[in-house]
């Protein structure tokens, strides 16, 4: 497989909740270690996207393919084992666990320990070095031995996405990362994030622009469940039908 | 009030980790406690007692493995030790016919296979749902089991069940007279299966199938995210736990020698689950002081009052309405109220309390004791003895008495509570403040 193959493919997908269709028809092909973004209007159909391909939801049509496996009816769990990690736009942790639990339980499956109830976990080297370097990498080392639901907003934010790359997954989904965040923690939590998904694919729902254009190699924009453009940065910038749409929907809320 | 900065940096996780105080010295302290009790209470009664709290403290241990460490709660999980009490009790059956070479001593673990079999049969059903529908489900297949109790009299030999003898087959390790047919041969037995069941059940929640039950116990949608099929633990935390479920029944099978529908009933499947709410259920060492003291209210409190499940319903109402997380969080919540040092500042309110709360009780008590004495022992005369006193039922003075005492001690007890209140939730919101900004 080429550098430039595409990791995350989508083929025609839709998907229909009753009678209203809220994804009509999505294709879009990701490559090896991008860094896509996907921006549009609230109720696009992003966080819509992201279910679907993380197996939350099923697709009613179309194929989802996750390095050239077809992942469109799997289960979360399978498509988390085959490379996928996913993180939540509300925060989605064990609350009652400490930090440093909440990250050894996710790196647990990935390194094969599976449902073992004969091995002590606090002799198990490689899920408690691989725990204590995401929880260095995602900055709550101070914060090890605290209940996940005591932390702090910011740092609930850092350790779900702490969560989502402790399993070693080369396809990372970030569902707002920095949302409510402020300007400093948010500037961190690029930097963070931008640190965390080297030389894996890094697919994200933003909506905050700057943080956008400053790590996105490609952008998707979604508007009313379709993809009207694909593009770099600048690319979107430029594009009339972009603007078209993000004033159209404004020109609707007025 | 600033909090020191010298609190030790681990005191923000309320966790019972034994291996910090030395974890070989509290397994041995209750390894010498279950060997040297004998010693203490060796009155028939009291090692009668003490037999069932072992065989409580393993169900009650089993039960947690589902409720408080995997969150399911189950309204049926008598199902697994009565159905290893029963396979148990046709083995015992086997050993004295000669049919079957097989220790006494190792009938629990008979036990606990029969249960883990019936773990993976009903089990693969009910852990295909969490929740409400888990709960659900787990109620149908008690009913279901109960009813096969009467319906197969062949093995489950109807109202009246079936009885074995204990002291069958070969004396253990051959030595003459350890037959197991004495209660304290017996209680030996079952202290002995206890303490490895509590060991081994402790150990399991240090595995990474123990931690990840804990992790689809707080969140299942988050786990099957990082790569955990949610069903396949819950299945196999309640396999194991109908393990040692079974176990205990098979102690059961033991220690009565007769084993019936009883055994399997939805009571027993409720009583396991207020002993281990009792105790709380956040905690691995809650539901061994849940079943301690649920067994001192159904076998010793019923020895003196009729009024014993009463008490029982009494207790358990006030611990959920005040004290949640049962017994074991109670008194961790005070130890780190004095690790934080602040201990001081609850004295006089706990005094005040406590003291409100035995008058309370004691007016409680003799009101009910005298509305049971007139309503149920009619014919046993008009006067009563409580707490050392004769009392006469006929006279007013006795029941203004009562009343007085349990009205104005109900006042007081009020007056005082909401004082506690206010000073234990004030050193609470200090302590959780310095915690959240100290890490």
């Amino acid at each position: 497989m080429s550098a430039n193959a595409p990791v995350l493919e989508l083929d025609g997908v839709t998907k229909r909740f009753d009678k209203t269709e809220i994804i009509r028809g999505v294709t879009l092909a990701v490559p090896a270690g991008e860094r896509h973004a996907i921006i549009g209007p609230n109720g696009a159909g992003k966080s819509t996207l992201f279910n679907l391909i993380s197996g939350r939801f099923h697709a009613t049509s179309g194929r989802i393919r996750l390095n050239g496996t077809d992942i469109t009816q799997r289960k979360p769990f399978e498509i988390n084992r085959l490379g996928l990690s996913r993180s939540f736009q509300i925060t989605n942790l064990f609350h009652r666990l400490s930090v440093f639990e909440n990250l050894r339980c996710s790196v647990l499956w990935s390194l094969g320990h599976r449902y073992a109830f004969w091995r002590n976990l606090n002799k198990l080297e490689d899920a408690e070095q691989r725990a204590e370097a995401v929880l260095e990498r995602v900055g709550l080392k101070r914060r090890r031995d605290i209940q996940a639901g005591l932390l702090t907003y910011a740092e609930q934010r850092a350790l779900e996405i702490g969560i989502t790359i402790a399993g070693g997954a080369n396809v990372i989904l970030l569902d707002e990362p920095t949302a409510g965040m402020s300007r400093a923690e948010s500037r961190r939590a690029v930097d963070m994030i931008r640190d965390v998904t080297v030389g894996k694919t890094l697919l994200m729902v933003e909506h905050d622009m700057g943080v956008v254009f400053g790590l996105a190699d490609r952008i998707s924009v979604v508007v009313y469940g379709q993809v009207i453009a694909t593009g770099t940065p600048a690319e979107i910038r430029g594009n009339a039908a972009v603007r078209e749409a993000y004033l159209g929907t404004q020109a609707e809320h007025a | 009030m600033a909090p020191d900065s010298a609190f030790p940096p681990n005191v923000g996780q309320v966790a019972y980790r034994p291996l910090n105080f030395g974890r070989w010295v509290v397994w041995g302290f209750t390894a010498f406690l279950f060997a040297v009790m004998p010693a203490f209470f060796s009155k028939g009664f009291a090692l009668t007692l003490m037999s069932q709290m072992g065989i409580m403290i393993i169900f009650a241990l089993s039960y947690n493995m589902l409720l408080g460490q995997s969150g399911m709660l189950s309204f049926g999980h008598a199902v697994y030790s009565g159905l290893g009490a029963y396979f148990a009790m046709h083995a015992m059956k086997a050993i004295g016919a000669g049919t079957l070479a097989w220790p006494v001593s190792l009938l629990p673990l008979i036990g606990g296979l029969a249960g883990a079999f019936f773990g993976i049969v009903f089990g693969y059903l009910t852990t295909k749902k969490a929740g409400t529908p888990f709960a659900m489900i787990t109620l149908g297949i008690g009913e279901m089991v109960f009813a096969a109790s009467l319906m197969f009299p062949g093995f489950f030999g109807g109202e009246g069940g079936i009885t074995g003898d204990r002291a069958a087959g070969a004396p253990f390790l051959g030595i003459p007279g350890l037959t197991f047919g004495p209660a304290i041969q017996v209680y030996y037995l079952i202290a002995a299966w206890s303490f490895a069941c509590m060991i081994a059940m402790f150990a399991l929640t240090h595995t990474p199938l123990g931690r990840i039950a804990n992790a689809v116990r707080d969140n299942p949608e988050r786990a099957e995210f990082i790569g955990y099929n949610t069903q396949r633990v819950r299945w196999l935390m309640l396999i194991l736990s109908s393990f040692f479920a079974g176990i205990a029944g098979g102690l059961t099978a033991i220690n009565f020698e007769i084993v019936s529908a009883e055994n399997v009933h939805a009571i027993r499947s409720g009583g396991v689950l207020l002993a281990a709410f009792i105790g709380g259920v956040t905690f691995f060492f809650g539901p061994i002081l849940g079943a301690i003291v649920f067994v001192i209210f159904s076998v010793a409190l019923s020895e003196f009052t009729k009024a014993w499940q009463l008490y029982l319903g009494v207790f358990f109402v006030l611990l959920v309405l005040f004290a949640p997380g049962g017994l074991s969080s109670l008194i961790l919540m005070n130890l780190r109220v004095m690790k934080f040092g602040k201990f001081g500042r609850l004295r006089d309110p706990y005094f005040g309390v406590l003291s409100a709360a035995l008058a309370l009780a004691f007016g409680a008590v003799m009101l009910i004791e005298l509305m049971y004495h007139v309503t149920l022992n009619v014919g046993q005369g008009a006067s009563v003895r409580l707490f050392g006193f004769l009392f006469d039922t006929t006279r007013a003075t006795t029941w203004v008495f009562a009343t007085s005492v349990f009205l104005a001690a109900g006042a007081a007890f009020e007056y005082y509570r909401r004082r506690f209140k206010e000073q234990w939730d004030a050193v609470q919101v200090e302590i959780e403040d310095w915690i959240r900004e100290n890490p």
